[in-house]
């Protein structure tokens, strides 16, 4: 048996133990849940009075640092574990992606370990996050040229 | 009660993508990796589009959460760089645009990663 095929009927044996709407369940809430909490955290600085600006870069950073120290004590991958997408799709997974790695890869040297891994799912995420936006940005422009 | 609507709206659209994305994974052999590369660029797409911002509007945080709301936070920057400086806009409004969350993300894990050890999988 090739790797690959190992490899596959390995996925499958383990996929068939996820039942599709337990999964769905836990994604929805749990998803749902810290987008809520998104929400409140935009809620409070707002009613404390941050401008409208700071407030759209603070929301993401919150939920950055408390996914980061969840990562740190643990209790990230606990709740990850049958939340899946749920923690995955929202802010949480990228922060989440980010350090994981760097925490797991430090033993390897801080450059070519913590430094390079660091970016082992945030680099693809940016990379092609910004090739979109470079792409968009060029159409947009040469759109806004056009006279009405 | 108007607020109660909102939340309300914010968790069932920021649940219905996280959904979106467990049936990706669950039945295609789409990896994570490859599910946040397709939310972010998605966004951006959809954005792009006219789509986005109506839902982004309707659902705020349960839209910019998601990293769908990545993509978006890249297209907005974008046009808001080239509305306000031309033509170089279109290089750096994503990174403007994104900038807090992505030095947060790489600082708070520096940090972590200097706290923490490893834990046995």
């Amino acid at each position: 048996m090739k790797v690959d095929e190992k490899y596959e009927k390995f996925a499958s044996e383990h996929a068939a133990k996820s039942p599709l709407g337990k999964d769905c369940f836990f994604a929805f809430t749990v998803g749902g849940f810290i987008c809520v909490l998104g929400q409140a955290f935009s809620d409070i600085y707002t009613l404390l009075g941050v401008n409208e600006e700071t407030v759209k870069a603070l929301v993401p950073v919150s939920l950055i640092f408390l996914s980061v120290l969840l990562t740190g004590i643990g209790v990230f991958d606990k709740i990850a574990k049958f939340a899946g997408a749920g923690t995955l799709v929202p802010i949480t997974g990228f922060a989440n992606a980010v350090a994981a790695p760097a925490i797991d890869n430090k033993a390897e040297g801080y450059v070519m370990g913590l430094g390079a891994k660091i970016f082992i799912i945030a680099g693809p995420v940016i990379m092609y996050g910004i090739l979109a936006s470079v792409i968009y940005g060029g159409i947009y422009y040469i759109a806004g040229l056009i006279p009405i | 009660m108007e607020k109660i609507l909102v939340y309300l709206s914010v968790f069932i659209v920021g649940g219905i993508l996280c959904t979106i994305a467990q049936i990706l994974i669950d039945k295609t052999k789409l990896t994570p990796a490859r599910v946040l590369v397709s939310y972010v660029v998605g966004g951006v797409i959809l954005t792009a589009m006219g789509i986005y911002g109506p839902i982004v509007d309707f659902a705020k945080a349960g839209a910019t959460v998601p990293l769908t709301g990545f993509g978006y936070s890249l297209a907005r920057g974008v046009e808001k760089a080239i509305d306000e400086n031309g033509a170089i806009g279109i290089l750096t409004g994503g990174f403007t645009a994104t900038s807090a969350g992505i030095a947060a993300a790489l600082v708070f894990a520096f940090v972590a990663a200097l706290i923490f050890r490893s834990k046995p999988k």
